[in-house]
């Protein structure tokens, strides 16, 4: 029997910055579902309020006002230890720059997630090699970010986004730094393992081209939900 | 992997971190070097101010206050009781090197061949004693002073002045001194006062009706315990330069048996003080409390007194190096601090967007804490090792170099030397130091870092 809590629930979310003495809304009274297991898109255009709206559901930010759940857990009642420690276990990572760490190599870049965990030396090797091979990096695992392509960076970043086994996986624009090949190429990736782990995955783009590869789009324009559209093969 | 992530971020920009590394080194070396220097300089000084007055002085209840402006009437009787009892003490004894009474007097020395006197300050010793004590160099330091004290157990007329009375006497040539006075012309005596120590000194003479003595001599003149005035002939049989200029003009060492004639006459001989010097400095507190444990017990009219009440230079000597050290160390310490608050400070702003992902990944706030932390901590151990490893060997070229110098209170120049053996607490202290004050270095930009919201963390270019 599948769980029927969605991997995200969002409840009138607002989120305002007060820039040099004005407020800016950058999200207004969101309120959506996102079930699990699925491939979901956020798109729209730039300033529309994807990338706060990610940083909610990535329980890296806090709503102004309204609830975020993630997984069943209300972030606003936990601490920022226990929501990092939540962050820990359950959210991946994929950046628009990849955002390595430049001193470690790509073994040591995939196996950081999991000493957050206090995994062991043995488990932890196997997972992370078993990740590295899955994006197709095993030989590369000693190079450093330095001696990757961009392709191959946000490879590294994928495995290290999926190899502690999170429920939820958060993309922003992850194709933006890589040319059209490499990012066709990623998010077949990203499809392919999302199949194969069962995760919920959720990215951003303002790539139109992109949105066929989604069971869920959400658009956004000026803070706001204006669209919803569920691909009809799900 | 923190250890192997704050490492390698170290070695980022290695220009930096060597900068950083090297200002923290240059910090070291100095505190090894003038930490060296002081330690040799205050524990010269030790010696040499044990190896004159001992470790601890045993006096007549009230002398070191009231009584040396009259030491004859502060005399202890029966000290060789006094004596007997510290060497059989079973606490004491094991830490004795040697334990010995002394007289202190005042007068006036007087060559009446020359026709020259001075006011003079003697310290009456026993021979044997005192060529021990003065061998006394438990630190092993080189030094230029003469091994004995130019006394004769066996010939209580023999006696040592200083350089500057012996010039005073007119003592020059026949001690062949150096940088002697040109001839005078003799006037006749005008003064009553010289006239009529002179009588004196020649009716003691022909008292003692002694055959004609070549040798150098002066009579020294000192009121008895009495009141009376007595003279005594010393030969002196050598000059000996004192470090300080009023010590040289008016220092006069003699054999114990004729300090107590010169003092007690006929009379009941006394001892002004019983001298310990003890193997090790470090055990003073122990002997010192045992002894006055022992006079408590006893009821004795006595006091005790440790070389550093004794000679208030050691104090002043050791007080003020203390400071010109912690005046450097603190100096080197806030070079320190600004050089690795700056480098870290640069590293957080560099690594900002590095800080957000680790955030978001999972690390708490004081696990960056930690990171940052570790780096300065990193940062101050290899400079502290380096700096210091690099200071005891410039210590040890620096010891073999041959350099000397005059240090404070010495009569004559010293190897320039830079203490190295048995430093390890300096050391030890001087890499806690900087490693303490990396890390509190480190603290501020390390709480900076790990405050820093996660989303401007990563947004952050």
């Amino acid at each position: 029997m599948t769980d029927p809590t969605p991997a995200v629930r969002l409840d009138a979310v607002e989120k305002t910055y007060a820039e040099e003495g004005l407020r800016v809304t950058a999200l207004a009274g969101i309120t959506a579902d996102i079930p699990r297991g699925r491939f979901v898109m956020i798109v729209g255009p730039s300033g529309s309020g994807k990338s706060t709206l990610l940083n909610l559901i990535g329980c890296i930010d806090r709503p102004t006002s309204g609830s975020v759940e993630v997984a069943g857990q209300k972030i606003a009642d936990l601490s920022d230890d226990a929501l990092t420690d939540f962050r820990a276990r359950a959210v991946g990572f994929v950046f628009q720059n990849f955002n390595l760490f430049p001193v470690l190599s790509a073994f040591e870049n995939v196996e950081y997630p999991l000493l957050l965990l206090g995994l062991s030396a043995r488990v932890r090797r196997e997972r992370t090699m078993a990740m590295l091979d899955q994006v197709g990096l095993a030989d590369q695992a000693k190079q450093r970010p330095n001696q990757l392509s961009g392709g191959q960076k946000q490879r590294v970043a994928i495995a290290r986004a999926l190899v502690k086994g999170p429920s939820l996986v958060l993309a922003d624009e992850p194709t933006a730094n890589l040319d059209s090949a490499n990012g066709a190429a990623i998010i077949e990736l990203m499809r392919s393992v999302q199949r194969q782990h069962d995760t919920s995955f959720v990215f951003s783009t303002h790539d139109p081209q992109l949105m066929s590869h989604a069971d869920e789009t959400f658009s956004l324009r000026d803070g706001r939900l204006v669209g919803h559209h569920v691909a009809e093969t799900v | 992997m923190l250890f192997k992530l704050a490492f390698r971020n170290i070695l980022r920009n290695r220009r930096r971190s060597v900068m950083s590394i090297g200002a923290i080194a240059v910090g070291a070396i100095a505190m090894v070097l003038f930490g060296g220097f002081v330690a040799i300089i205050i524990l010269g000084v030790q010696t040499d101010t044990v190896r004159r007055t001992g470790h601890l002085a045993i006096y007549r209840d009230g002398y070191f206050t009231f009584g040396s402006g009259n030491p004859a009437a502060w005399g202890m009787p029966g000290y060789r009781d006094i004596l007997d009892m510290v060497k059989q003490d079973p606490v004491l004894a094991p830490m004795i090197e040697v334990v010995t009474p002394t007289v202190s007097l005042f007068g006036i020395a007087g060559n009446f061949a020359v026709e020259a006197s001075r006011t003079f300050m003697g310290a009456g010793v026993v021979p044997g004693d005192r060529d021990t004590m003065r061998r006394w160099n438990p630190y092993h330091l080189t030094y230029n002073n003469a091994a004995d004290s130019g006394l004769d157990g066996a010939d209580p007329t023999k006696g040592v002045v200083g350089t500057g009375l012996a010039r005073i006497l007119g003592l020059c040539e026949a001690l062949k001194l150096g940088e002697c006075p040109p001839p005078q012309a003799k006037e006749k005596p005008d003064s009553p006062l010289a006239t009529d120590i002179a009588d004196l000194a020649d009716s003691e003479k022909a008292a003692n009706a002694e055959p004609a003595d070549t040798r150098p001599h002066i009579d020294l003149l000192a009121a008895t315990a009495g009141g009376a005035p007595n003279v005594i002939s010393m030969v002196v049989t050598r000059a000996d330069r004192q470090g300080v200029k009023e010590l040289d003009d008016a220092m006069v060492l003699m054999h114990f048996d004729l300090a107590q004639q010169l003092l007690y006459g006929r009379g009941e001989k006394r001892a002004i003080a019983i001298v310990l010097q003890l193997h090790s400095t470090s055990d003073m507190p122990v002997a010192k409390a045992r002894i006055a444990e022992v006079i408590r017990a006893k009821k004795l009219p006595l006091e005790v007194r440790d070389f550093i009440e004794i000679s208030p230079f050691y104090g002043q000597v050791t007080g003020m190096f203390g400071a010109i050290f912690t005046f450097i160390a603190s100096i080197m310490g806030v070079i320190v601090l600004f050089t690795v608050v700056n480098t870290m400070g640069m590293s957080v702003m560099e690594r900002t967007a590095e800080i957000g992902t680790a955030r978001a990944i999972g690390l708490r706030r004081g696990g960056i804490r930690r990171q940052f932390l570790l780096e300065g901590m990193i940062l101050g151990a290899i400079g502290a090792t380096a700096g210091i490893l690099l200071g005891i060997g410039i210590a040890i070229i620096v010891n073999r170099s041959g350099l000397t110098w005059l240090p404070p209170g010495q009569s004559a120049p010293s190897p320039l030397a830079v203490m190295v053996d048995g430093m390890w607490k300096l050391h030890g202290g001087i890499w806690i130091g900087l490693m303490l004050m990396t890390t509190l270095a480190a603290l501020l930009p390390a709480n900076r870092a790990a405050r820093l919201p996660v989303v401007d963390a990563l947004r952050h270019v």
